[in-house]
């Protein structure tokens, strides 16, 4: 390293020279920080997306680097949201991405006292003979002598965290069951 | 908002909020709740609006108003109530508008006996049944129908003549009835039973005297907020109000919003740039998940889930249901498509589109009910997507008792939420009353994929469909929502069409499996995991006509089952096959209502009702204030957003006699829902509590009504159960021992019951454990410390919370007495990285009777210091004090 090199590293030389009197900006960099790039930078592909949380509706562009999420962060195209997040929204990588998301299927069964890990494929299978058995108990034909053609043996909770196609396919296939109890969020 | 204006939706957009001249917060913290749309609001400040909070605490809100108005929970009607009074009485009221645009002037029939004369009820309150005759609240010489809330209230009279004319109708192919009289109306607004005249004797008693001693406001404040508000409403300005679940979760939730309605309704404030009502919504998709109902009493769109009735068929239903007048008036359009949507071609003419096929009610079958099924064994199965109740549901250990009741339990969470693991180490198995051992209940945890890893669109706020994109594919065994019940109604179909082909099935199985085995449910699949296309769901809501093209606007829908709709209000978003909800043009290369980014419904309208932005004669109300207005060089409809309303309906248009639907409406009916194309100050049909708000105490409170002999809403919903008993209300032996008021919220940092929330790192760090705000005042009284402990207990449960001792929660003087409040966010439980008790535990299932949401903004409790008991003792503290009470299954029930 030459003189010349040494003093105009200094960081004071710089913050003269670049115009940062405070030192808070580009003088506080050092050769390594310089040379970090951003995850953004680096990312295949930003995809768009809107926060989950609450229904304000901010966008957000979602960066993806080998087939997976790396960053999330507030889309400045939104009208609504303008590139703001809130600290919810802001913290969406780590709801999406973080060590607390479960991704096997668990069982308790009847009595149980712990978890067991289950296939998905049985789980599917045994949750429909299950449905199916429990439509059968709970149907009604008649109630008082009018036609219900329902019923009660099963229902459902949950929705607003939800798309919309995934409300619909919940309530056309339910209704399509004849049950009646199928409810959501707008109730608390 | 649906039976004030005609839909159930915010009126405006977070973004106009910019254009307010006055905005009043009210049951909302939005700053720290929504605080992205309430960049908005300051907005709006920035330019000279005056922001307006009245809340219990101060919060950041608060802090960013020009004036913060710390009321009693519990007292906003009558708050409310005393502005409508300050209105009527200083004639504030915007005339012109009120006369063209609302039901002011129309005469209701004589039968009809309001709360003013009855002591706080309503003419044909049934106190046995705990219900109202409506009929005696309907207009003179005309029935109307509602444009929402509960329409099967006349159904018996209105179908007593109408299954004759029905016949009739069907008989020449035009289906639907004849048309009601008009209703008669009195222009001059002085006649003693029109609705002008009926509002104001209702209010006459809500004084601003009246208002301080019930919400604990002084006058001088109160009338500040009612000079802000007349002053900033009219012709050249406009004010708009916000509100969120603080309005929502009382025993008469609905009336309270219908107090901002009708205000606004005076003012001239609904359909106009700057003003509106703005609902604030806490889930990503609420708003969607209503308007394609996974609810008990609703089809996609608003329609009426179907009442058993003896012999009732589509055509008897129609006529029931439907409205003679506005886009009601085409109910059989919607739902005849919504049958074909369903039934595809086994839906025919006829077999009246397999109408027979939808399952029908008795009553109310909410979430609440649910649980008391679960309990005496009727309900044996249940699915849980995305939703904690164990935690978010009031009284939430009703909820852990009714899945411990169950056969089987199906949980889809990202996270083992406190709903998926109650059986191991809820506070049941704490305090003894279950063992794990005992617990027969099967449960299945199947983890769900993130918004990040499916496409699919959100209904935000301003009922604004935004798709969000997959960006990868679910890790392990996570999956969709969408896949899941793609694949479960996959799986059922098929066993059940293998049952009826190895003929194990009989006649009577066979046709009640017919439903499902004729539902169209072929749905293209992608990707390794056979992930159902949401985007030919999306096409399949918005629709198609007999050659499969896809329909842009609800007005292509006919009754003859030549077109297909899952949901018609959502119609025209996939208008010429492009998915208009995925459309992202940026907000800075539009105007401000930025109508191509995403596509509200209905019809990419931004502002609902914007027809009575103009005059009746068409023109701006004010320069400053146009928005839509009527060019008649072009003969059309024009301005800033797509205007609400017939594009070519001239101001002038006078309906011909005996036109029915959307052709009777007049070129100045601005509220094109409305049975008489009208805003309503007084709702005739569709509400179970009143045709008016009327201030009730909330179901517990340690104050008498001010106003009226009657206490409480006299038709709220109560469930009884041995583990959801009352508390008593002033003047009841026992009320002292609850002797303070608890609201419950929300802070920025988490969210709803803590499932996408309390595992976070982040957010866990930033709000680590459940507190309690209170006042120094309250603290000295009850010895409480900042940082300590203190002890909640109501008659249900007890639970402990850090003690956040601050000015914040004011006490306040009411009917001459100090009241203190207990500020408690619910968002906890014993799960994730930030732990504490569930905070709805404490509330009863005491319900709203129109939409039965729980009552949780305004209970009665006492608090104490230190932890709470562990174990059985938790159960014996609170059984001392209903003791102490002398709580019995009658406390709290009186109508």
């Amino acid at each position: 390293m030459g003189v010349r090199q040494w003093i105009e590293g200094w960081p004071v030389y710089r913050q003269w020279t670049e115009k940062d009197p405070s030192g808070r900006g580009a003088a506080a960099k050092s050769r390594r920080s310089d040379s970090l790039r951003p995850r953004t930078d680096q990312a295949d592909r930003v995809v768009k997306s809107i926060c989950p949380y609450c229904a304000v509706g901010c966008g957000q562009n979602v960066y993806v680097s080998g087939e997976q999420v790396t960053q999330i962060e507030g889309d400045p195209d939104s009208p609504v949201s303008r590139g703001r997040l809130c600290p919810k929204g802001a913290a969406s990588l780590q709801l999406t991405t973080g060590s607390a998301r479960e991704h096997q299927v668990l069982y308790r069964r009847p009595y149980g006292t712990e978890w067991e890990p289950l296939d998905l494929d049985t789980a599917m299978d045994m949750i429909a003979e299950r449905t199916i058995a429990s439509r059968e108990r709970g149907w009604q034909w008649e109630v008082d002598g009018a036609r219900t053609r329902r019923t009660l043996g099963f229902a459902s909770l949950g929705g607003a965290t939800l798309d919309n196609e995934e409300n619909y396919l919940i309530k056309k296939l339910f209704t399509a069951l004849g049950a009646v109890q199928i409810e959501n969020q707008a109730r608390v | 908002m649906g039976t004030s204006f005609g839909r159930g939706g915010a009126t405006t957009f977070q973004q106009d909020l910019a254009n307010s001249d006055c905005i009043v917060i009210q049951g909302s913290n939005m700053a720290e709740c929504h605080p992205v749309g309430f960049q908005w609001v300051m907005e709006a400040k920035a330019r000279g609006a005056k922001v307006i909070h009245v809340d219990p605490r101060f919060t950041r809100t608060s802090a960013l108003a020009d004036i913060h108005v710390p009321l009693r929970a519990g007292s906003d009607i009558a708050f409310l109530g005393g502005i409508i009074n300050y209105v009527l009485e200083h004639e504030k009221y915007f005339r012109e508008y009120m006369l063209a645009y609302t039901n002011a002037a129309t005469i209701v029939n004589e039968r009809f006996a309001g709360a003013d004369e009855l002591d706080g009820v309503f003419s044909g309150l049934d106190r046995e049944r705990r219900s109202y005759d409506v009929s005696t609240w309907q207009y003179e010489g005309a029935e109307v129908q509602a444009a929402s809330g509960k329409r099967d209230q006349l159904w018996a009279e209105r179908t007593r003549h109408g299954v004759r004319q029905s016949g009739r109708g069907e008989a020449h192919g035009s289906g639907g009835a004849e048309i009601g009289t008009e209703p008669r109306t009195d222009e001059t607004l002085e006649h003693p039973r029109c609705v002008f005249q009926i509002l104001k004797r209702h209010f006459a008693r809500y004084t601003p005297e009246r208002v301080e001693e019930i919400c604990g406001v002084p006058r001088e404040k109160f009338l500040q907020v009612c000079e802000l508000l007349t002053e900033n409403s009219g012709r050249e300005r406009t004010s708009a109000f916000a509100y969120a679940v603080g309005w929502t979760q009382h025993t008469v939730g609905v009336q309270y919003i219908r107090t901002a309605g009708i205000l606004q309704a005076l003012l001239g404030n609904i359909g106009r740039p700057g003003g509106g009502i703005l609902a604030l919504r806490g889930h990503a998709s609420i708003q969607g998940s209503t308007d394609i109902p996974t609810l008990f009493n609703l089809l996609p769109g608003y329609i009426p889930m179907p009442h058993a009735h003896t012999n009732e068929d589509l055509a008897t239903f129609v006529e029931a249901e439907s409205a003679q007048k506005g886009y009601w008036g085409n109910m059989k359009s919607y739902l005849v498509s919504l049958l074909k949507a369903w039934w595809g071609p086994a839906a025919t003419p006829d077999n009246e589109f397999r109408f027979d096929y939808l399952p029908r009610l008795t009553g109310s079958h909410s979430t609440y009910e649910t649980v008391l099924e679960q309990l005496d064994g009727t309900c044996n199965g249940y699915f849980l997507m995305g939703e904690n109740p164990a935690v978010g549901s009031a009284n939430a250990k009703m909820q852990r008792l009714g899945m411990a009741a169950l056969d089987w339990l199906v949980v889809r969470d990202f996270s083992l939420i406190e709903s998926a693991t109650w059986w191991q180490d809820g506070p049941e198995i704490e305090t003894g009353e279950l063992r794990t051992e005992d617990i027969a209940t099967e449960v299945f945890f199947l983890p769900a994929a993130a918004h990040t890893e499916k496409d699919g669109s959100f209904t935000n706020t301003q009922r604004l469909l935004q798709w969000h994109h997959q960006a990868v594919e679910p890790e392990g065994d996570a999956r969709s929502d969408l896949w899941f019940i793609y694949h479960l109604g996959r799986r059922i179909r098929e066993k059940l069409a293998a049952a009826a082909r190895d003929g194990t099935r009989k006649e009577a199985d066979a046709e009640r499996d017919r439903p499902v085995l004729d539902l169209t449910w072929d749905y293209p699949t992608k990707g390794r995991h056979a992930e159902p296309e949401a985007e030919a769901v999306l096409a399949e809501i918005n629709g198609w006509n007999a050659d499969a093209e896809p329909l842009s606007t609800y007005e292509q829908l006919k009754d003859d089952g030549s077109t297909a709709c899952g949901c018609w209000i959502y119609c025209g978003v996939y208008a010429e096959g492009v998915n208009q909800a995925a459309r992202r043009k940026p907000g800075t290369e539009q105007n401000w209502v930025a109508s191509e980014w995403a596509w509200a419904w209905p019809l990419n309208r931004r502002i609902l009702y914007n027809r009575a932005s103009a005059d009746p004669d068409g023109k701006p109300w004010s320069e400053r204030k146009a928005y839509v207005w009527w060019d008649a060089e072009q003969e059309k409809w024009t301005g800033h957003d797509i205007p609400d309303f017939k594009a070519t309906k001239a101001p002038d248009f006078e309906p011909e006699e005996g036109a029915k639907g959307p052709d009777a409406l007049r070129g100045t009916d601005a509220f094109i829902m409305q049975a008489d194309g009208k805003a309503w100050l007084y709702v005739p049909a569709g509400l179970t509590d009143g045709p008016l708000p009327t201030h009730y105490e909330p179901h517990e409170s340690p104050f008498a009504n001010l106003l009226y002999g009657q206490q409480r809403n006299p038709v709220r919903q109560l469930l009884r159960h041995e583990n959801n008993r009352f508390q008593p209300s002033d003047g009841q032996p026992g009320a002292d021992v609850f002797p303070y008021v608890l609201t419950t919220y929300r802070l920025t940092e988490h969210h709803t019951a803590g499932g996408m929330s309390r595992w976070q790192p982040y957010l866990a760090e930033l709000q680590p454990e459940l507190f309690c705000e209170i006042s120094p005042e309250l603290a000295t009284e009850r010895g409480l410390e900042h940082l300590g402990w203190a002890t909640i207990v109501t008659a249900r449960t007890a639970i402990e919370a850090r003690v956040l001792v601050t000015d914040r929660v004011s006490p306040l003087r009411v009917q001459g007495r100090t009241l203190h409040q207990v500020g408690v966010p619910y968002h906890w439980g014993p799960n994730g990285l930030s732990t504490g008790d569930a905070v709805n535990e404490l509330a009863s299932m005491a319900l709203d009777p129109n939409t039965h949401i729980q009552e949780v903004k305004a209970l009665t409790c006492d608090i104490r210091p230190g932890r709470r008991p562990r174990g059985p003792e938790r159960v014996e503290l609170v059984e001392r004090y209903q003791r102490e009470a002398g709580i019995t299954d009658e406390t709290g029930t009186e109508v």
